[in-house]
């Protein structure tokens, strides 16, 4: 190896973690708690992924849904796909490949003092769950904490157990919706932004960070726009495909913005110019 | 140290020499009726009147496919650097200024070891353009010429002996080799300027209506121009834009399995913006799906987003590559940064 490289570490190369608990949390959605091999925790922030891989079957981004206030790291793997297949069929003792983390955080330190209103659509809640936790664990530092779920069905919900938790909790608002009505649903039946009208006085001064499929951002930033939210308050984490995760391969190109690294958070003021980005 | 001017046998003997230096030789040489990059076998092979190479020099730098690692499956990876010491010889101009562009890309931000490894180890003599090829327009782009980055640099002059300017010490290296060579004269030198001033002028096939650092300042204006679905209609996703270009640098990861079902490696390899799945992801959502989107994404990268990344040059070296391997006549860049300059007010 020449000498200009031998200081410089592999950005490709994982390093090991092992699965300490694993569960579905619906037909397609397994939650991962894994410790790093090394014996120390991974440095992140909420917002963050790691790229996750299994050798011979490949690798791909997975955003990290514990906080860096709790022990160990926690994922949601969504089974679409030859690799997030592999990763379902894994048991607690198994090992995984991580890199990372990588990307922007959400806005930690500009938030203290402050309301937050999360929109979360479906696996969206994933990644929002980071700072929702991290808030929670530094309560006194933020302000109101109001937190909309839109999930399709009502088998698909995730974390439901936890939810019910922060619903007693007195010191925040979590209210739920599910597109389609269930027999076993008593609450609010419609997409995300049908729960926006119960919070709308909540919304002026607020910082509303926003995760979904891509359809939902659309409607939910009308809705936004409606209530009169500054684009400066507004904080969004988009996804799209990677295969680095370091600002090489082009693919998470969003015209000149790379979600890997100018991303995934984004504040919505600072895509004005870019239009692939919604 | 200075430059040296070797005759015609003087350097088929120095190639000689640089073959029995043990290190792969990577040079321009005739194949079907064009030229190609490849290993050279002999001097007699090697061509230093080539127009345009069919594929880059940058499958030395980045290959098409590259080991990143090797693993047990399922189990833990390991580093693979596969690069090697190798010569570069007889790398044109817009070719080096391309190779230069992506150093800097692998090098900024999150270094790339096996890109930058590879490269450090390759020494490269690049060669000034004797015959202007068909599509080439580098004069339009300022990589008609370079003055920095090679190794060494060679200029055949009009009576046929050759220039040779070593400005590294693994330039130096080489020259030492040099044999029976003479310095130049001021005479040579002067003769040199003039292969210099006369290539700065004729490599323009195509002429790029101005220059090329206010690109980004005309794509700015230009993201809704109707040029885009007008070329883009024609296009077949084909990809050969990108695969003959100097200045694509995105690929893709995969692993593969080795026979044993045991062990197995993690490899990067070309990818290509115009391809149709390269922007798609898990629930068959196309984020460019757009033929003319992605058409635009490859001159906006060209023209204004990797500039923004490497302090304003241009990726495009106006190599011409893309212009002969497009099927349906649609991929020049000059063509259409030159509609789209029509209809741009510069303040
Ligand atoms: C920043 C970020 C955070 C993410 N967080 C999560 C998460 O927390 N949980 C979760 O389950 N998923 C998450 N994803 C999506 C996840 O990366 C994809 O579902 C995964 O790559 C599919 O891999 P696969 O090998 O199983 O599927 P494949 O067999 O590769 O393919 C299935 C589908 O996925 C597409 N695909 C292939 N590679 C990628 C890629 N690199 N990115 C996206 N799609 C791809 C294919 O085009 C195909 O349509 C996130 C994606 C990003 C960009
Ligand atoms: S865009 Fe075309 S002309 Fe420009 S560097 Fe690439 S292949 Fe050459
Ligand atoms: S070579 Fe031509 S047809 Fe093929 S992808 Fe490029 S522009 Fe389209
Ligand atoms: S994932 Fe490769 S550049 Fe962003």
């Amino acid at each position: 190896m020449c000498e200009c490289c031998s200081g410089h570490p592999d950005i490709y190369l994982p390093q090991m973690a092992t699965i300490t608990k694993r569960r579905m949390l619906n037909g397609t959605e397994l939650f991962l708690h894994l410790e790093m091999d090394s014996g120390e925790d991974l440095q992140y922030k909420p917002g963050q992924f790691v790229e996750v891989s299994l050798a011979g079957i490949g690798e791909a981004p997975i955003s990290i849904s514990s906080s860096p206030t709790q022990k160990g790291l926690e994922l949601v793997v969504r089974n679409v796909g030859s690799l997030t297949k592999a990763i379902h069929k894994l048991q607690v003792g198994d090992k995984l490949g991580i890199r990372g983390p990588y990307g922007t955080t959400y806005p930690i330190e500009e938030a203290k003092g402050k309301d937050l209103v999360f929109i979360c659509g479906g696996i969206g809640l994933v990644p929002q769950r980071s700072f929702i936790r991290y808030a929670l664990d530094h309560r006194s530092d933020y302000g109101k904490i109001i937190v909309l779920i839109g999930t399709k069905c009502y088998s698909m919900r995730l974390f439901r157990e936890e939810i019910a938790l922060w619903q007693e909790r007195r010191d925040m608002t979590v209210l739920e919706t599910i597109d389609e009505a269930h027999d076993c649903w008593d609450g609010n039946v419609g997409v995300v932004t049908t729960l926006i009208p119960k919070i709308e006085n909540e919304l002026p001064g607020s910082l509303v960070l926003i995760c979904g499929p891509p359809i939902m951002y659309k409607f939910v930033l009308i809705s936004l726009a409606e209530a009169q939210v500054p684009e400066e308050n507004i904080y969004v984490n988009l996804e799209r495909r990677m295969k680095c995760g370091v600002g090489k391969c082009g693919h998470c190109q969003i015209n000149d913005k790379y979600v890997c690294q100018d991303g995934p958070v984004f504040r919505y003021s600072d895509l004005a110019l870019v239009p692939e980005a919604i | 140290m200075s430059v040296l001017k070797f005759t015609p046998k003087q350097f088929d003997d120095f190639v000689s020499t640089l073959l029995k230096t043990g290190r792969p030789v990577m040079a321009p040489q005739a194949k079907n009726g064009r030229f190609a990059f490849g290993p050279l076998a002999s001097a007699a092979d090697l061509r230093l009147d080539y127009d345009v190479t069919i594929l880059p020099p940058k499958k030395y730098v980045l290959p098409q496919v590259e080991t990143l690692l090797e693993f047990e499956v399922c189990g833990p990876c390991r580093s693979v650097q596969e690069g090697e010491p190798m010569i570069l010889l007889g790398v044109h101009p817009y070719d080096l200024a391309a190779i230069l562009q992506m150093d800097e890309l692998f090098r900024q931000g999150q270094y790339d070891k096996h890109y930058m490894d590879r490269r450090c180890q390759i020494t490269i003599i690049a060669l000034d353009v004797v015959t202007p090829s068909a599509n080439v327009f580098a004069s339009s782009m300022g990589t008609a010429t370079v003055t920095s980055g090679y190794d060494i640099l060679l200029t055949v002059l009009k009576d046929g002996s050759i220039l040779a300017d070593a400005a590294t010490a693994k330039g130096q290296e080489l020259i030492r080799l040099a044999g029976s060579a003479v310095p130049a004269s001021e005479a040579d030198l002067l003769a040199r300027k003039a292969v210099w001033e006369h290539n700065n002028a004729v490599l323009n096939k195509h002429i790029l209506l101005c220059k090329p650092s206010l690109l980004p300042k005309v794509l700015e204006q230009s993201y809704n121009h109707p040029v885009w679905e007008e070329k883009a209609r024609l296009c077949y996703s084909c990809g050969s834009c990108n695969q003959v270009c100097p200045t694509c640098y995105c690929f893709d990861v995969q692993d593969r399995v080795n026979w044993d079902l045991k062990t197995g490696y993690r490899f990067r390899a070309w990818d290509g913006c115009l391809l149709e799945n390269f922007a798609t992801v898990a629930g068959n959502h196309n984020f460019r799906k757009d033929r003319a989107a992605r058409y635009r994404h490859r001159l906006y990268r060209k023209g204004k987003y990797v500039p923004e990344k490497i302090g304003g040059q241009i990726a495009c070296v106006g190599c011409g590559r893309c212009i002969s391997a497009c099927t349906a006549k649609i991929a020049n860049p000059v063509e259409v940064y030159n509609r789209l300059l029509q209809d741009t007010k510069l303040g």
